[in-house]
């Protein structure tokens, strides 16, 4: 393991997002330390992350000697582009898979995430339509899948650091969509056990219970009654 | 590295997103095919290739599966072919450079289309918001260069070729006072500079041709930002 005083790596983190979780599971894999920090995000945000992601003010933020690098996957492409020597590599060297690796982590962001949180904040029509729109996402991703390993390939890579740390939000969709991805999409379900078995995952991502404890607390904040 | 098979590009003429597909390719100085689609009536060559957006642009190699987001398509295009480096060498300027990208394509479309096309008060907030947007991005041309990437065009000034061209398109349909020399003077320089260099003037549509095939579908844009208006 190499020192993370040496690298001076900092993390701003928040414990149970997933965009931070996918910078800690890269770094972890490749056996890069770094300080994790958290971040108060519900509350009052600290000045170093303000000072550090002024334009968008979240987490997570990599701190490499002093300078910021913001938005997951672009810190991602950086600790694969800065750090060339620590394996294994998340990116292929080819540049049509790296395409394709770049369009699918790039559908995974356009898509889980924001669609799961307006199954979560709406009612009625507006949560049926997330439903439809997260089936339809999740079977694109079952559909990619396949038969493969990861998403990749033979190799755990980007693809894959970018969707596992929304598996632990699954159970919340599941809860709140009425649908079950073990049923539904098997693959996608193996996958996220695969990639579980993974010391540096399973020791990174939230409970998927302790996630629907974290909606709870959001839909207070939004005055949202279920 | 650079391939001899064929390249295409299945675009649109009025897409910038196409464009950003095309400058990367004459700027690298590869030859391709520029397939026209007709986005009112998508063909069965778009929808194969690209199934999962059925958008512009698309870019075709050889026989290799298709590549499909404008942004993917430049730094494949920069990776797999010869001649001079669209992002830049140093690792923290590229994280900069997909970081302005990213913010540009995720975080400024919005309140830009309503500060473009909807009126009153939520005109007035989108437009300080977008023009609080054009300044942070003015802020990333260094000192005393041309374009973002340096003396040379590249990766990010790619991306924001959208507000080069089509910007001042919509500006000048729409009426509304943004991008002015006043507010955003820099930018209006590298705005005049980006859409004046000989290879990337070859791949903009041209700019009275844009204005007439766009000017129809005005009261659709307003339509498009009354509906992101009151989703707010």
């Amino acid at each position: 393991m190499v020192a993370g005083e040496e690298k001076g790596l900092v993390l701003l983190d928040f414990w149970v997002s997933p965009f931070a979780q996918r910078c800690r599971i890269a770094l972890a894999e490749k056996g890069l330390a770094c300080e994790s920090v958290e971040q108060e995000l519900l509350g009052e945000k600290g000045e170093l992350l303000l000072r550090s992601n002024p334009v968008h003010k979240k987490v997570p933020v990599l701190l490499h000697a002093g300078h910021a690098v913001c938005e997951s996957l672009v810190i991602l492409e950086y600790i694969e582009d800065a750090f060339p020597e620590a394996t294994p590599r998340l990116l292929p060297t080819d540049p049509l898979a790296r395409a394709h690796a770049r369009f699918w982590a790039d559908y995974v962001d356009k898509t889980v995430y924001v669609i799961g949180t307006r199954l979560w904040k709406l009612k009625g029509e507006g949560r049926a339509a997330a439903r439809a729109e997260m089936l339809e996402t999740l079977r694109t991703l079952e559909a990619e899948l396949g038969g493969k390993a990861f998403f990749g390939g033979e190799e755990f890579g980007f693809v894959d650091v970018a969707l596992i740390p929304l598996t632990s939000w699954f159970y919340s969709y599941e809860k709140h969509g009425e649908f079950s991805v073990q049923e539904e999409f098997p693959r996608l379900a193996e996958w996220a056990r695969r990639c579980g078995e993974r010391e540096t995952v399973a020791k990174i991502l939230t409970k998927p219970e302790d996630v629907l404890d974290f909606i709870g607390v959001l839909k207070k904040c939004y005055g949202i009654v279920e | 590295m650079s391939s001899p098979a064929a390249v295409k590009v299945i675009g649109a003429f009025d897409s910038p997103f196409s464009h950003r597909a095309e400058a990367a390719l004459r700027l690298k100085g590869v030859p391709y095919e520029l397939i026209l689609e007709d986005l009112r009536n998508k063909s069965e060559l778009l929808l194969t290739h690209n199934p999962v957006h059925k958008k512009v642009p698309v870019l075709l190699h050889g026989d290799r599966p298709a590549i499909c987001e404008s942004l993917v398509i430049v730094e494949y295009v920069d990776e797999a072919f010869q001649g001079p480096l669209l992002m830049p060498a140093d690792t923290l300027a590229r994280a900069a450079a997909r970081f302005w990208a990213s913010f540009m394509d995720k975080e400024c479309g919005e309140s830009m289309w309503m500060a473009l096309w909807t009126d009153g008060e939520a005109q007035a907030a989108a437009a300080r918001e977008t023009k609080t947007n054009l300044t942070l991005i003015e802020g990333q041309l260094p000192v005393g260069k041309r374009f973002f990437g340096g003396d040379a065009i590249g990766y990010l000034d790619i991306a924001l070729g959208w507000i080069a061209h089509w910007m001042r398109v919509f500006v000048e349909i729409s009426g509304a006072r943004l991008l002015t020399e006043e507010e955003h003077p820099v930018l209006c320089r590298w705005a005049r500079e980006y859409t004046a260099d000989e290879t990337v003037r070859q791949c903009l549509p041209d700019r009275d041709r844009v204005i007439a095939a766009l000017t129809p579908r005005k009261e659709l844009y307003i339509s498009i930002a009354k509906a992101m208006a009151a989703q707010r």
